[in-house]
């Protein structure tokens, strides 16, 4: 009796996750499923689930009107760019201050935590005439400056947290057993930290790739990558939900693709603290 | 070769002095044990001399070579953690190769001296497991293998048993003991475990509030404590103190008695007293006696006596084995 209501519990419980993860999916599936509507009947209403005519008109125009790859590239360069410049600013300051904290650490940590407090829109206006003079606007090089400095506060703490989890013991014991500061690093540290670095690598990635702020507000074509794009679509003169749809979709395959492929390493990551 | 001095060191962090001025020789091949109740500095001793926290003054040498600024690595010292530290990316195998690795040892070398060490410490079944897949004693003696393969100047034990359940403790003291006999490599021992204290030690350090107390082998320090602090610390059941004017006839400010140097009459004897529990455990019994002058006095004696709780007994001290201590809490000599 009492196995037959547990899994009956088991079942509800199971039902009422998978609904939960429908809902949250709903908006990506909605999306890819219009961009293979006519416009016509992605306005339609009642709307049409599957039963419609597919169609993949709306990824033709978008090619022909716009120039995916370039968009497509400079996401990739911008991401992984301020990715990389980040995580080499990031592992030195974050490993300072988890082995060797001060008094300050912990303030040092707020104070850059508190940088993200504050709201964009509030520095757009300093930020754009900065770059209009230094001549950054619509370039790599600006874009990147800015999604490493918006993203490094996070990125600092995330790998604080995972280096202050790596036990001071073990490091000592390094140093017992006859390692060098550079034997250390190699052999017991790094292999320690290369899984937190991994998921912050992808997390960092991700929020890049995805910020929509600065790259709409700081490139126009040159270095727009993909949320401008997406942009582009969401016109004031006449809504286009197919091909905004289509475009929407080309622009978040990459990112989900890579998504789904680590993310293994990615939930690994980010429960690392809560499960040990 | 492993003498070990410390010469007046010192240790404060930040404004709090941890150790005020210690001076200490041990010879080599010495199993040396650091006690004293818990916070009184005996990790912070262990590892001024391993190297992984710096002196404030004073100087260490090892083999009479002056180490106070040397890293951990170049003093040739090993080290075994109360966590036991393994490295958790490494198998068994990894872990105990680790310090010969870091030696540069040759591959045949190092197999040689792991599959020794493996055999030794009845790990070979376990040499390709990670540590996480080990219980807490074989996990213990992961971490003595990794110690010992590399042939040290001495060993370090930072409370290594404190994790294990009583019998097993047990168990690896004595492998910790023969180890030593078979090695005759210097080893210091910490614990605040008195008896590990007695039954493993060639000489006892007493530590308290980072002073050391007295400094012996077990046996002096049980029948010539130096003062009240190594009488209550050294012996268990804990000796008895009687304060007052019953210590005053012995021409001390306070008298010291074991609970096992009593002797239990029925009839007659120097103190009087009623016994508030007795505990008979076949091999010995504890009768913990509130005596008339006030006084809560445990007495163990060997086999079983017929004396039950409510019942009236009467103690003397045996001869020569009251400890008589000052004001100060010295001991008068004689
Ligand atoms: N890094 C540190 N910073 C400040 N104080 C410290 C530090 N390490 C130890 N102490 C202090 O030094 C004192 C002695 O510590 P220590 O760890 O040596 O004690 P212990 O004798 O090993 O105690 P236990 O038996 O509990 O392990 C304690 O009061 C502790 O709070
Ligand atoms: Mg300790």
């Amino acid at each position: 009796m009492a196995r037959a209501i547990s899994t009956r519990r088991k079942i509800a419980i199971s039902a009422i996750a998978w609904l939960v993860a429908f809902l949250i999916f709903f908006p990506i599936l909605w999306t890819f499923l219009t961009s293979f509507k006519t416009e016509g009947t992605a306005i339609q209403i009642p709307p049409k689930f599957v039963f419609f005519e597919w169609t993949l008109e709306n990824y033709v125009t978008v090619q022909e009107r716009s120039n995916y790859f370039r968009h497509f590239s400079n996401s990739v360069i911008t991401a992984v760019g301020s990715t990389i410049i980040g995580l080499l600013i990031a592992i030195p300051a974050a490993w300072a201050m988890a082995f060797s904290p001060t008094k300050r650490t912990k303030d040092v940590l707020m104070w850059m935590l508190s940088t993200k407090m504050l709201p964009a829109v509030g520095v757009l206006v300093p930020i754009y005439l900065i770059f209009r003079d230094l001549r950054l606007l619509d370039t790599h090089i600006g874009l990147i400056a800015v999604l490493t400095m918006i993203n490094l506060p996070i990125i600092v703490w995330m790998l604080y947290t995972y280096f202050k989890e790596i036990p001071v013991d073990i490091l000592e014991a390094a140093r017992m057993d006859g390692a060098g500061l550079r034997q250390e690093i190699v052999h017991v540290l790094t292999p320690m930290a290369i899984p937190g670095i991994a998921s912050t690598l992808l997390l960092n990635i991700i929020l890049a790739w995805n910020e929509a702020f600065w790259t709409l507000n700081l490139t126009t074509t040159r270095a727009a990558p993909l949320t401008a794009f997406i942009a582009s679509y969401s016109s004031p003169e006449g809504l286009f939900w197919a091909k905004l749809s289509a475009a929407s979709t080309l622009a978040i395959a990459p990112i989900l693709i890579m998504g789904w492929f680590s993310q293994k390493q990615l939930v690994r990551g980010l429960t690392f603290g809560a499960v040990k | 070769m492993g003498s070990i001095t410390l010469d007046h060191v010192t240790k404060s962090f930040g404004a709090v002095t941890i150790i005020p001025d210690i001076s200490l020789d041990i010879r080599d091949g010495e199993f040396v044990v650091f006690v004293g109740p818990s916070g009184c500095g005996k990790s912070t001793l262990l590892r001024l001399i391993a190297g992984l926290e710096d002196v404030s003054g004073g100087k260490i040498m090892i083999d009479g070579a002056d180490v106070t600024n040397a890293h951990p690595a170049q003093r040739k010292l090993s080290m075994v953690f109360q966590s036991y530290a393994l490295y958790p990316h490494m198998s068994v195998r990894g872990n105990i190769a680790f310090p010969l690795k870091m030696e540069g040892a040759s591959k045949e070398k190092i197999d040689e001296a792991v599959g020794n060490a493996a055999a030794i410490l009845n790990l070979t079944d376990y040499l390709d497991r990670k540590p996480r897949q080990l219980s807490g004693g074989q996990r213990q003696r992961v971490a003595i293998g990794r110690a010992i393969v590399r042939q040290p100047k001495a060993f370090l034990f930072d409370e290594p048993l404190s994790n294990l359940d009583a019998a097993l403790r047990v168990a690896m003291r004595l492998e910790i003991s023969e180890l030593h006999k078979k090695l005759g490599t210097t080893m210091i021992y910490v614990t605040h475990d008195q008896v590990e204290a007695m039954t493993m030690a060639d000489k006892i350090v007493v530590l308290n509030a980072g002073r050391i107390e007295q400094y012996g082998t077990p046996l002096e320090l049980y029948s010539k404590p130096a003062n009240r602090f190594v009488a209550g610390f050294i012996g268990s059941p804990k000796m008895n103190f009687i304060e007052g004017a019953e210590a005053a006839r012995f021409g001390a400010h306070a008298i010291g008695v074991r609970p096992e140097h009593f002797t239990v009459s029925q009839e007659a004897g120097s103190w009087k007293g009623v016994v508030g529990v007795a505990e008979h455990l076949g091999s010995d019994t504890f009768l913990y006696v509130k005596s008339e002058s006030g006084d809560q006095l445990t007495v163990r004696t060997s086999g079983e006596i017929p004396v039950r709780s409510g019942e009236t007994v009467h103690l003397t001290p045996m001869d020569g084995r009251v400890y008589r201590f000052d004001a100060q809490g010295h001991a008068i000599a004689g």
